[in-house]
């Protein structure tokens, strides 16, 4: 499984991308997750609602058919609450201030050149590495 | 109608491959930003797999005014690098390293997250509730700056 992890990560990598274009090419949207799912928490997406909601049921329908149909899915989450909710708290106001996340800056961003995709994704996985560094091996929480 | 039908199926994509591609699991996330302990290089093929048809997305959105379903094509991106964009992402990039998730797989693992897979959603949302009048701040103290 651990050999295997690769094509995986690539095949389920060009799905992301496909859909990533198709909702470029027939919706002309940018298939950002936070942007989605913030403008509809903040009300900033408030006329394209419908299609927000549309895009939401799907990501969240298909992978629970699927991981039923593969007998269950692991997320391995940690159980620490408090870790969850600092987590939970940094990745919602820290996405909506950077106006995207992997989705949006990562895939979409990097994939048109994009200067802001591009320096939003150094930092946050430098900021990412940072944490997992003080709080797996200094800290041991993690 | 049909932009809420595509709209729904992009998700559905969407979420098929972060679950195929593993990005679900928290310890393959953090396994890939883990360079100083048993690093995972998954997330590369992932993010590289993912970023090969949406370059070629582009190349053709560029050619067009408006997308296939009507609507009027992004816009070119900004270059401007703000402090909004350099704060937000090291506080996203912080906790995505503490937790292992981000948007995408938070909202693609919800019926088999378990109560854990929860909270982190309603921070997030809390969080993304949060942050406009944040960044309002922050650009207020600019513009004084």
């Amino acid at each position: 499984m651990i050999e295997t992890a690769w094509i995986w990560g690539l095949i389920g990598g060009l799905m992301i991308g496909t859909a990533a274009a198709m909702f470029l090419l027939l919706n002309g949207r940018i298939m950002g997750a936070s942007g989605i799912l913030g403008g509809l928490v903040d009300g900033s997406g408030r006329s394209t609602g419908v299609e927000r909601v549309a895009f939401i049921i799907g990501l969240v329908l298909v992978p629970a058919l699927l991981a039923a149909l593969m007998g269950g899915a692991e997320t391995n989450i940690t159980s620490n609450p408090v870790v969850i909710i600092a987590a939970g708290l940094l990745v919602g106001v820290g996405t909506r201030l950077a106006n995207g996340c992997t989705s949006g800056h990562g895939v979409c961003g990097i994939s048109r050149l994009s200067l802001r995709g591009i320096v939003a994704t150094v930092f946050y996985l430098l900021a990412g590495g940072l944490m997992m560094a003080l709080f797996r091996h200094v800290f041991g929480v993690i | 109608m049909q932009r809420n039908i595509f709209a729904f199926l992009s998700g559905a994509l969407f979420g098929a491959g972060l679950l195929i591609s593993g990005m679900v699991d928290t310890t393959k996330v953090q396994g890939w930003l883990d360079v100083f302990g048993d690093w995972d290089p998954t997330l590369a093929f992932v993010l590289g797999g993912a970023i090969l048809p949406m370059a070629v997305a582009w190349r053709i959105a560029a050619r067009r005014r408006t997308a296939l379903l009507g609507t009027t094509m992004p816009e070119a991106p900004t270059t401007q690098i703000g402090p909004n964009l350099i704060i937000g992402s090291v506080l996203f990039g912080m906790g995505w390293g503490l937790a292992g998730l981000c948007p995408g797989p938070a909202m693609a693992s919800l019926s088999f997250g378990g109560w854990g897979g929860l909270l982190f959603l309603a921070a997030m949302a809390a969080g993304m509730y949060i942050a406009p009048p944040l960044r309002q701040q922050i650009d207020r103290r600019i513009a004084q700056a």
